[in-house]
C-alpha cells in the first residue's frame, strides 16, 4: 500500500514537472535552443504568488488588499504573477531569439540564446534575493489541507486539482500545435525559420507568442507549486527545472506528449527512489538515466531525429 | 598583502584554472556544463590520496595523482559524451555533473553530505604560480598542430575533416587535458580552504565557469583570462564602489548588473569580448612595424 501511495505522491509531484517540461520542450522544437529562463520564470511567478498572499509585494499591497481582501489575495496572486511573466516572456524574447544568428559564423553560435538566458536568469535570481532575501519563505496554502482518501491511499485536492490542470492545458496546448493555424506557423517555424518566412509565416510575430505561451506555462506551474508546497526561495527553479529537463529528455526533444510522459515518469522516479534509496542518492538514478539516454538513444522515447539535430 | 585581497586573489586564480579547463573543449566548439564534475573529482581524489585516512601521499603526488584519475574518467566518458552534440552535449556534461555529485555524497568514506577535511595546505605562493604555469600552457596548447586543429574544428567541422583532422581525436584530448585543469583548479581548492563538500561545486558553478569562457569569447586564449578576470573583479569592484558610497541597492544587486551585462554583451559582441580579428588588430602595429624593418633589410641588402 505504501508502494502505491509513493507512487500517487509521484505522480503529483510529475504534474509540476510536466508544464515546465512542456515548455522547455517547446521552446527546444520550436526555436531550437535550451532556454534557461524557464527556470527563472517559474521561480519568479512562485514567488509573486507567496509574496502577494502575503503582502510582501515591492508595491501595490495595500491596493489588492482593498479590493480582494485578505481571502482571496490568492485570485490576486494568480493574475499578478500571470501578467507580468507575460510581460517579461515578451522582454526576454527581445533580448534572446532575436539575437541567435551571429554575424560572423561560429561554431558556438547556437549558444548565444543559451548565454542570454542564463543572463536572465541571473538577473531574476537576484532580483528575488534582493527584495525578498535568500531563506526560504513560507505561505499557508489558501485551501487548507484538504485530503480525499480511497482506502488507505490519500489524494492531496490541490495537488489532483493541479495536476488535472496542468494536464488540460498540456493537453489545449498540443491540440493547438496541431490543428490551428498559429500551430501550423509554429511547426513551419521548427521545421526551419527561413523557409517559414518565405511561406508567408510572420516569424517576428509568431515567436513571441511562442515566449508568452511557455512563459504562461511556467507562471501556472509556479502558481500551483506555491499553493501546493507553501515554500519557495530563489533556487527553487533550478532544482524543479533541472528534473524537468530530464523529463524531456526522456520523453524527446521537441515531443509535447513525451514531455507529459516523461515528466510524470520522472516525478515518480525521483519519489521512488527516495522512498528505496534515500533522498540523498535520489539523484544518481535521475541524472544516470539521463546520461544513458542521451548517449544511446538522443532522441528519447518518443522523439523525432529531425528537431535538433541540425543546428543543435 | 591584505587578508581580503588575497582571500580574492585566490578565488581570481582558481576561477582562472576553471575557466581554461572549459575553455579547451570549446575552443573546438564543445560546450560542457559539467564543470562541477570535474572539479568535485579532482578536488575529492587529491583529497583522498593525500589523507591520512587514504593513500597518505605528499600532496604535490596526489595532486598529480588527481589529475591523472579526472583526466582518465573524463577520457572514458568523452566517447559516449562527444557523439552528442550541441543543446545534447550540453545536457549530457550536466547529467554527469550531477551523477558525480549524486555518488560523492553518498560513499561514506568521503565524508558524504557533511563534506571532508583536506590535510595538506597550499597558500597563495603556490597557487598563483601554478595559475601562471596553466595560462602559459593554454597559450602554447593553442599554439601547437593539436590547438591549431581545434580552431579549425570550432570554425568547421566538416572541413577541417576534409583536411586531414582527425575531429574525433582531436576533441577527445581537449575534453580530457581541460578536464585534467580542472582537477588541478578543484584540488588547489580543496588544499586551500582544508575542506570541500559536494554541494559547493553545483550546477550554478558550471554555469558561471560556462559564461567566463564564453563572455570573454572562445576564439583567442585570451578570452578565458579576460573573462575570468573581468567577472571576478568588477562585481568585486562594483561591491566596494557602491558599500563606500553608501548606495546599497547597487551592492545587493551587483549580480543583476552582471545578469544585464551578459545579456548586453550577446546583443552586441556574440563572440566574446575577445576576438581573432580583434587580437590580429591590437597585434597588427606591431607586426607592420617588423614588416618595415624587414623590407628596410630587404632593400639595404
Amino acid at each position: 500500500m505504501l508502494v502505491i501511495q509513493q507512487l500517487v505522491n509521484g505522480l503529483m509531484l510529475g504534474g509540476v514537472y510536466v508544464m515546465v517540461a512542456v515548455a522547455f520542450t517547446l521552446i527546444i522544437g520550436m526555436l531550437n535552443f535550451l532556454n534557461f529562463t524557464i527556470p527563472a520564470l517559474f521561480m519568479f511567478a512562485a514567488v509573486l504568488m507567496y509574496a502577494t498572499m502575503t503582502g510582501t509585494l515591492p508595491f501595490g499591497n495595500d491596493l489588492i488588499l482593498l479590493i480582494f481582501g485578505t481571502d482571496y489575495r490568492w485570485i490576486a496572486g494568480i493574475i499578478v504573477a500571470l501578467v507580468t511573466i507575460a510581460l517579461a516572456s515578451l522582454v526576454i524574447e527581445r533580448f534572446t531569439y532575436r539575437y541567435m544568428k551571429a554575424k560572423y559564423g561560429d561554431a558556438t553560435e547556437h549558444a548565444l540564446p543559451l548565454v542570454s538566458s542564463l543572463g536572465f536568469l541571473i538577473i531574476f535570481e537576484h532580483f528575488v534575493v534582493s527584495t525578498w532575501g535568500s531563506d526560504p519563505l513560507t505561505a499557508t496554502s489558501p485551501f487548507g489541507q484538504g485530503t480525499y482518501s480511497i482506502g488507505t491511499i490519500i489524494f492531496s485536492i490541490p495537488q489532483i486539482v493541479s495536476l488535472t490542470l496542468s494536464l488540460i492545458v498540456v493537453v489545449l496546448l498540443s491540440v493547438m500545435v496541431k490543428a490551428t493555424k498559429l500551430g501550423r506557423a509554429l511547426r513551419a517555424i521548427a521545421e526551419r525559420p527561413d523557409t517559414a518566412i518565405l511561406m508567408g509565416v510572420d516569424v517576428g510575430r509568431i515567436v513571441p507568442v511562442v515566449y508568452v505561451i511557455t512563459g504562461l506555462l511556467c507562471a501556472i506551474s509556479g502558481v500551483l507549486f506555491t499553493i501546493n508546497y507553501s515554500t519557495v526561495d530563489a533556487y527553487v527553479g533550478d532544482t524543479v527545472a533541472t528534473v524537468a529537463i530530464a523529463g524531456m529528455v526522456l520523453g524527446g526533444l521537441g515531443n509535447v506528449w513525451g514531455a507529459i510522459i516523461g515528466g510524470l515518469f520522472i516525478g515518480m522516479l525521483e519519489v521512488m527512489s527516495i522512498y528505496i534509496v534515500g533522498a540523498d542518492f535520489a539523484k544518481v538514478p535521475i541524472w544516470g538515466l539521463l546520461l544513458v539516454i542521451l548517449v544511446f538513444k538522443p532522441t528519447g522515447l518518443f522523439g523525432h531525429t529531425l528537431i535538433g539535430k541540425g543546428k543543435f | 598583502m591584505s587578508g581580503y585581497l588575497e582571500s580574492q586573489l585566490i578565488i581570481l586564480c582558481l576561477s582562472i584554472i576553471y575557466a581554461y579547463g572549459i575553455f579547451l573543449p570549446a575552443a573546438s566548439g564543445q560546450l560542457n556544463l559539467g564543470a562541477a564534475g570535474f572539479i568535485t573529482l579532482g578536488a575529492y581524489a587529491s583529497a583522498w590520496f593525500n589523507a591520512s585516512t587514504g593513500a597518505e601521499l605528499p600532496i604535490w603526488l596526489s595532486v598529480f595523482l588527481a589529475m591523472l584519475f579526472t583526466g582518465g574518467i573524463a577520457f572514458l566518458i568523452s566517447f559516449p559524451i562527444l557523439r552528442t552534440r550541441g543543446v545534447y552535449m550540453v545536457l549530457a556534461t550536466f547529467a554527469f555533473a550531477e551523477v558525480v555529485a549524486g555518488i560523492v555524497i553518498n560513499v561514506e568514506e568521503l565524508g558524504a553530505a557533511a563534506g571532508m577535511p583536506v590535510d595538506g595546505h597550499l597558500d597563495v605562493t603556490v597557487i598563483v604560480p601554478v595559475t601562471i604555469f596553466v595560462i602559459l600552457f593554454c597559450f602554447y596548447f593553442m599554439s601547437t598542430r593539436l590547438g591549431v586543429a581545434l580552431r579549425s574544428i570550432h570554425d568547421d567541422e566538416n572541413v577541417a575533416t576534409l583536411f586531414g583532422v582527425n575531429v574525433r581525436a582531436a576533441k577527445v584530448a581537449a575534453f580530457t587535458v581541460g578536464a585534467m585543469l580542472m582537477s588541478l583548479g578543484g584540488s588547489l581548492y580543496g588544499h586551500h580552504y582544508n575542506y570541500i563538500e559536494a554541494q559547493t561545486f553545483n550546477v550554478l558553478l558550471s554555469i558561471y565557469i560556462l559564461l567566463y569562457v564564453l563572455m570573454g569569447g572562445t576564439q583567442t586564449a585570451w578570452g578565458p583570462l579576460i573573462g575570468a578576470v573581468f567577472f571576478i573583479t568588477v562585481p568585486e569592484a562594483i561591491r566596494g564602489v557602491a558599500e563606500s558610497a553608501g548606495i546599497g541597492w547597487l551592492a545587493e544587486g551587483r549580480f543583476m548588473l552582471f545578469g544585464a551585462f551578459i545579456v548586453l554583451l550577446m546583443v552586441f559582441r556574440p563572440e566574446g569580448v575577445m576576438t581573432r580579428t580583434l587580437q590580429d588588430r591590437m597585434s597588427g602595429a606591431i607586426l607592420r612595424r617588423k614588416q618595415t624593418s624587414i623590407d628596410d633589410a630587404a632593400v639595404r641588402s
